[in-house]
């Protein structure tokens, strides 16, 4: 009997366990390791930032769904790889630390055949001072919807906000970005227009000063260097696109800014022209940097071996050409194909927690150095399907042997769906539903915008909240392992 | 006398120097995002365009 380990129970993580528990059956063991007793489908944290939606309807139990698949489930964090074994065995082992299940603090080595790290990231507030509290943890200054309970703190400071301006105070809301290096503008894009149809809703929006700070060199670049889509006969930028829905909504925004500093109702910022500024606010959601989870890693010796398993910014090496240089040289092969780490074979790395070869959009930094480009995004969609492609390759590895072939899903050859709601009503607000294929732009293919513009689009309307609505309800039932959810794609 | 013509979609346009370099949506597109007709067809052409998409990604 083999033993599979899953570090980690988001999408990635997962829908890897899920389908790995059902190909290989209970002829082999899939183990998950997440400090997370509940599942949350974060997209739809957006909701429950603007007080739409509560934390129980984005969120559920994982034990029972666990139990159903029979997962063996660990709620604890992984602190530590030994993928040689140690002094005593050579049997490759993760130290993970326990945060429930009544034995919260304890250390265990959990020995494995195969690992899928799919720990998602860390959130890493405390990369801007101001913006964490110094221990890990959000600070007091800004509000988050990374998480569902961060969304539920949002949504109460909401409705302060909102009770200050019917009783007269004019708020300002400040949402964005936290740092130079952040990635997720989408969440932060989706939230801003929800809290200005809040607002509206509220009857209260003439009271408000709305603004978007970001790290993008320009409106719509989402971490994706921008998209082209076909409008109205044209083949027209997603800054157009962006700037239209900012400029409509009376929604002001400063770009290419790294937050650099935050103390109550001020932020500091540094210009992609190298000049500093402050934004004051009396409202703000700032997207923390990600960074990996911090996992060491340990050769047979003892020796610090997490340099060669990880990339310096925590997030674990894999398939991907890392030595591809200056933007002028990328390419989409340069993109994994298999998440395979290149130095051990039973370990694969899925979703946020792999590291990319370098930026999709193009690189910036100010004058004085400081690099301020967003990074690429790894979450939804392409979390789901790196998931399952990891999930296919461990199976056969376990199943067929070690020459087995690996199942592949390169960003430079998936597509991603995302749906920004402004709003939550059926027959009210509306949506900006997008596609994009590839992630990556993959030049050689296509060479005017590097993707598929038949394929590539976006458009706004109510439809786009009922696609919204309908995605909520299905990945929730998909991941509750309901009847038929190996249906439900990625 | 040239009669003062105030059309109430294009009044974001002076508020800011960014807002005047862009497009904003006039009546008529505005209209078209809540209805429901024109959005249930938009709706199944978006839906067959992404599983499309979610087909070549897999």
């Amino acid at each position: 009997m083999a033993r599979l380990v899953v570090l980690g129970g988001g999408v990635a993580g997962h829908t890897t366990a899920t389908f790995a528990a059902k190909w290989l059956g209970s002829a082999h063991e899939v183990v998950v390791v997440t400090p997370n007793a509940k599942w949350n489908w974060i997209p739809s944290n957006i909701w429950v930032g603007v007080g739409e939606m509560t934390k129980e309807e984005v969120t559920f139990d994982l034990a029972p769904v666990y139990a159903k698949a029979g997962i063996t489930y660990k709620q604890a964090k992984a602190v530590s790889l030994n993928p040689e074994g140690n002094e005593s065995s050579d049997k490759s082992f993760v130290s993970i630390e326990y945060t429930g299940q009544d034995k919260t603090g304890t250390i265990e080595n959990l020995e494995y055949d195969y690992i899928v790290n799919a720990t998602g990231p860390k959130l890493n507030f405390d990369a801007t001072p101001g913006l964490g509290d110094g221990k890990g943890q959000m600070g007091n200054h800004t509000v988050s919807v990374c998480t569902a309970d961060h969304a539920v703190h949002a949504s109460h400071k909401l409705q302060e906000a909102i009770e200050k301006m019917k009783g007269g105070t004019r708020q300002k809301f400040l949402i964005g970005t936290g740092h130079g290096m952040c990635t997720c503008q989408g969440a932060a894009f989706e939230y801003i227009f929800n809290i200005e149809n809040e607002l509206r809703k509220a009857g209260v929006r003439d009271m408000a000063d709305i603004k978007w700070i970001s790290n993008e060199s320009f409106l719509g670049d989402f971490g994706m260097g921008g998209i082209h889509m076909k409008v109205g006969g044209y083949v027209v930028s997603s800054k157009l696109f962006a700037e239209s829905l900012y400029a409509e909504r009376n929604i002001e925004w400063l770009i290419g800014a790294h937050t650099s500093k935050v103390e109550n109702g001020k932020v500091e910022y540094e210009l992609l022209d190298g000049s500093k500024g402050e934004e004051e606010f009396d409202f703000a959601m700032l997207i923390p940097p990600f960074a990996g989870v911090g996992i060491k890693a340990f050769a047979k010796d003892g020796s610090d071996i997490t340099g060669t398993v990880f990339a310096p910014n925590g997030f674990m090496k894999v398939d991907a050409n890392y030595g591809a240089g200056a933007y002028e040289n990328w390419k989409a092969s340069d993109w994994p194909r298999t998440y395979q780490n290149p130095t051990y074979s039973n370990m694969f790395a899925a979703g946020i927690a792999f590291a990319p070869p370098h930026l999709i959009s193009k690189p910036m930094s100010s004058p004085n150095g400081t690099p301020i480009n967003p990074t690429p995004p790894r979450t939804g969609m392409p979390s789901g399907i790196i998931g399952k492609a990891v999930a296919h390759s461990v199976c056969d590895l376990i199943t067929k042997g070690d020459s087995a072939h690996l199942h592949e899903a390169s960003m430079a050859e998936m597509g991603a769906a995302c749906v920004a709601s402004a709003g939550k009503g059926v027959f009210s607000g509306t949506a900006a539903a997008m596609t994009v294929y590839p992630v990556v732009p993959d030049f050689e293919t296509f060479p005017g915008t590097g993707r598929d513009t038949d394929y590539t689009f976006g458009e706004i309307g109510l439809a786009g909240h009922w696609i919204k609505h309908i995605l909520h309800f299905l990945f929730i039932y998909k991941a509750k392992l309901n009847p038929g959810w190996t249906l439900i794609p990625e | 006398m040239i009669e003062k013509k105030v059309v109430k979609e294009e009044a974001n346009f002076q508020k800011s120097e960014a807002f005047s370099r862009t497009m904003i949506p006039g009546t008529f597109a505005r209209k078209m995002r809540t209805c429901l007709i024109w959005q249930f067809i938009r709706f199944a052409i978006i839906n067959v365009k992404m599983i499309i998409v979610v087909g070549k990604s897999h």
